[in-house]
Order: structure tokens, then C-alpha cells, then sequence
């Protein structure tokens, strides 16, 4: 089963990402900031990151860019899930190491085809 | 809805755009032109199939384009695509080397997801078509659908089905909460309203048609008959695409699958072609592809 952490300081976002995840067959952790997902993942990578900017403590775009420097941090699939809608903030991310983005609100439709364009499930998969 | 009001609204809709309604869709009729009676300030479904009987015209297209699903994604199901990529163009660039041109069909264009995603593959294929003129007809029936895709503007949601967020940046530009796809882009595609039922000989011949997600709607002598006319369209080496749910096996035998290459038909026997009538296409636009 493939892992995804989930990082958002939302509780409710967290949930509704949870429950779309498992729906696709993820194995689902959480962390409410970019300092605590930090500590997750160097302890053990995940395959996929779904990632909110704008958290307290450490917001995503600073996570991702010390989650890429730790031994085999440029495996895990970073997608951004974020209200921040703009050029500017997608092509930051792209440079910074993001692999997918997606602008909130999101359903499970967006995250399944996001998942299947990064390669993380199945073309097939997101068409359920 | 009494069933002689049924009656008359299926056989009017399988006439108008080959919709085949089953004998138990009553709710799909109810739910889709329910809303649309009271727009137009009629009592119900009776009054509507009064109008429609008594011939009015703005209704008879409102209550066909009501029924027709427009849904559709960037890069649907994803495959089509990477063949038309990997295999369909490679094919074409080979074969067309001395007259550089391609012309492509989309069939059922609804609100443009297709033909932009045929547009976007090719403009990332960069070199290889510099100096190739590249046509792209996208047609359908609805004349609602077919403003949204000349306009090329797409609401946040949209934009996140099917389209990789590399293609949002280098493709699109954005305006408050929606996204318009480049004038570049836009410009590579020719919309015209085209009902699949009516004759489209003039529309000239192709290298690739796409026709997806449309002919499931339609019964089987629809099917065989549009099938039939789309290989008279089609290049003796041309590319017929067809949706996830749609096959020629069993209907036709214009066309012939391509083994693993799920989706994809070649018209079956070249010696058609040569009797076919030579078509000049109605005063194509042809675009130029720019170098990178
Ligand atoms: C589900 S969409 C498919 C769009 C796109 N090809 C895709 O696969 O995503 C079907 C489209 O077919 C159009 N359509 C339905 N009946 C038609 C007809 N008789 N002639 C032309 N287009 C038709 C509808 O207006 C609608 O936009």
C-alpha cells in the first residue's frame, strides 16, 4: 500500500483528504505543519506529500524544500493543496520542487486525476 | 408526463441528434427540460411538447441542446492522447514529409477540452512540425457549447481535470478566478456547428478524426450509418479515435482496430479512397505552426 501525508493545519481538510485518499487505496498519516511533517518524514519517507502553503510553525514551501534535501527526498510526490490560485505561487512551487498543484477547493475527481498525472494510482483509477 | 408525451419527446430527440432514449428515462427528460419549460414560462412538459409540436424553432434547439451531456476533460482518459503523441503523429509526419500538413477532426469538440489537448500535444512537439500548416476542425451540435469553446475560458475546477499544472502555466493565462487558454492556441482551432446526422462531406478529408464519448448516445444503425460516412473523411492512412466505450467491432468494417493501441481504428481498405470523389475542405484556415 502506498503511504501519503497529508500536511494542512485544517483538521476538516485533513479529514475530507483522508477519506478521499483511502478511497484510493493510501495508507494516510497527518501532520497540522510543515515543522511536525518535517519530523514524520525523517523518520520514513512517504510515497506522495499532499501539501498546504500556509500553515503556522513552518508553512509547505519551506517543508518541501528541507524534505528534498534529506537522503532520498526527491522521491516523494509533492502535491500542493492550497488556496493560494495564482501563476506566481504555482511556478514558485514548480521550481521549488513541487511535482503537482492544485488550487482549493478541491474534490475527489481533482485529487484522483492529479495523483494519476504524477503517476502516484492508475490512469484507470481516477475515472472511478 | 403521459406516455404518448414521452413517446413524442424520444423519437423527437433520436430524430434531432441521434439520442436513443430507453422506455424508462422519463426522469432524465423530466429532470433536464423541467427547468427549462419554466424558463420559457410554459406550465410544464404538456405545453412544451405542445410548442415543439407546433414547430418552434428557439425551443426545438433549447430543448436538444438541454439534452445533450457536454461533459468532458482535458486529456481525457489520458491513453488517446499519449498515442496520438508517440504513434499518431510520428505516423503522419513520416507519411505527409512532402506536403507538410496535417488536418485533424474533432468530432464532438463540446466545450474545446479535446481539440485544446490536441493543441497543446502539438505545440509541445515543438521542431518536428516547424514549417507544417496544422488544422484542427472542432465541430459539434451545440451552438452553447461551441461559444465556450472559441472563447477558451475555464473556471478553476475545470482547469484541474485532466490538465497537468505545467500546461496551466505555460498555456493559459489567468483572469481573477478563471483561466483563458493562449491566443496562440485558440487561433490553431477552426469551431463550426455540425450536427453528425447531417452530410459533413464538405468538410474534406482528415488524417486523424476524433469522435469520442459521442456514438454511445446513439442506437446501432446511427452508429453503422455515421461510421460509414466518417471513412469517406478519412485518409486511406488516416487515425480514427474513438471513446473508452466505443468500438467499430461487431458494427462496421470501414474500420479496423490497431492491436495494443486501445482506441485507435484505420480505415480498412485503401481502395475505397480511390473512388472516392476528390473534397476541397470549405475555406479552411490554416495556421502556420511557428517555430519554438
Ligand atoms: C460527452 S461530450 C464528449 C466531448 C469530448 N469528445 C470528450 O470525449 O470528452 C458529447 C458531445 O457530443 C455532442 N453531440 C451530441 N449529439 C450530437 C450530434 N448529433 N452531432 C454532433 N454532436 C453531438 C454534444 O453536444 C456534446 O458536446
Amino acid at each position: 500500500m502506498k503511504t501519503c501525508l497529508v500536511v494542512d493545519d485544517s483538521s476538516v481538510v485533513r479529514k475530507i483528504a483522508r477519506r478521499i485518499l483511502e478511497g484510493l487505496e493510501f495508507e494516510v498519516t497527518e501532520a497540522e505543519d510543515g515543522a511536525k511533517a518535517l519530523e514524520i518524514c525523517q523518520r520514513q519517507l512517504p510515497d506522495a506529500v499532499l501539501l498546504d502553503w500556509n500553515m503556522p510553525v513552518m508553512d509547505g514551501f519551506e517543508f518541501m524544500g528541507h524534505m528534498r534535501r534529506l537522503p532520498g527526498g526527491d522521491q516523494p510526490k509533492v502535491v500542493f493543496c492550497t488556496t493560494e490560485n495564482n501563476v506566481a505561487h504555482i511556478a514558485q512551487a514548480l521550481s521549488g520542487g513541487a511535482n503537482e498543484y492544485i488550487m482549493k477547493p478541491f474534490d475527489k475527481d481533482i485529487i484522483a486525476d492529479k495523483f494519476a498525472e504524477v503517476g502516484l494510482i492508475p490512469v484507470g483509477q481516477a475515472m472511478v | 408526463m403521459t406516455p404518448t408525451e414521452y413517446e413524442y419527446l424520444r423519437k423527437f430527440l433520436k430524430d434531432s441528434s441521434g439520442l436513443d432514449l430507453s422506455a424508462d428515462k422519463q426522469y432524465l427528460i423530466e429532470s433536464r427540460l423541467l427547468p427549462l419549460a419554466r424558463k420559457a414560462g410554459l406550465s410544464g412538459i404538456a405545453e412544451l411538447v405542445q410548442k415543439l409540436q407546433a414547430g418552434s424553432r428557439t425551443l426545438i434547439t433549447d430543448v436538444v441542446e438541454a439534452m445533450t451531456t457536454n461533459e468532458t476533460f482535458f486529456f481525457r482518459d489520458k491513453v488517446p492522447f499519449d498515442h496520438f503523441r508517440d504513434h499518431i503523429m510520428p505516423e503522419i509526419i513520416k507519411a505527409r514529409a512532402g506536403r507538410r500538413s496535417v488536418r485533424i477532426w474533432c468530432a464532438a469538440g463540446s466545450t474545446g477540452q479535446e481539440p485544446y489537448s490536441l493543441a497543446m500535444c502539438l505545440k509541445e512537439m515543438g521542431a518536428a512540425l516547424t514549417g507544417w500548416r496544422v488544422e484542427i476542425i472542432a465541430t459539434d451540435l451545440s451552438q452553447e457549447v461551441l461559444e465556450k469553446a472559441r472563447a477558451g475560458v475555464y473556471s478553476q475546477f475545470e482547469v484541474q481535470r485532466g490538465l497537468p499544472i505545467q500546461m496551466l502555466v505555460k498555456y493559459f493565462k489567468q483572469t481573477g478566478e478563471t483561466w483563458q487558454i493562449n491566443p496562440e492556441l485558440r487561433a490553431m482551432i477552426q469551431h463550426r456547428q455540425l450536427n453528425l446526422l447531417h452530410d459533413f462531406a464538405q468538410l474534406g478529408t482528415f488524417d486523424v478524426i476524433f469522435c469520442r464519448n459521442v456514438l454511445i448516445y446513439f442506437d446501432q444503425d446511427t452508429k453503422i450509418n455515421i461510421f460509414n460516412r466518417l471513412a469517406r473523411q478519412i485518409e486511406p492512412d488516416g487515425f480514427l479515435v474513438l471513446g473508452a466505450a466505443e468500438t467499430v467491432v461487431g458494427l462496421t468494417d470501414t474500420f479496423k482496430p490497431i492491436p495494443e493501441r486501445r482506441g485507435l481504428y484505420k480505415p480498412n481498405d485503401p481502395r475505397a479512397a480511390a473512388a472516392r470523389p476528390a473534397l476541397a475542405a470549405a475555406t479552411p484556415r490554416m495556421v502556420a505552426m511557428a517555430g519554438q
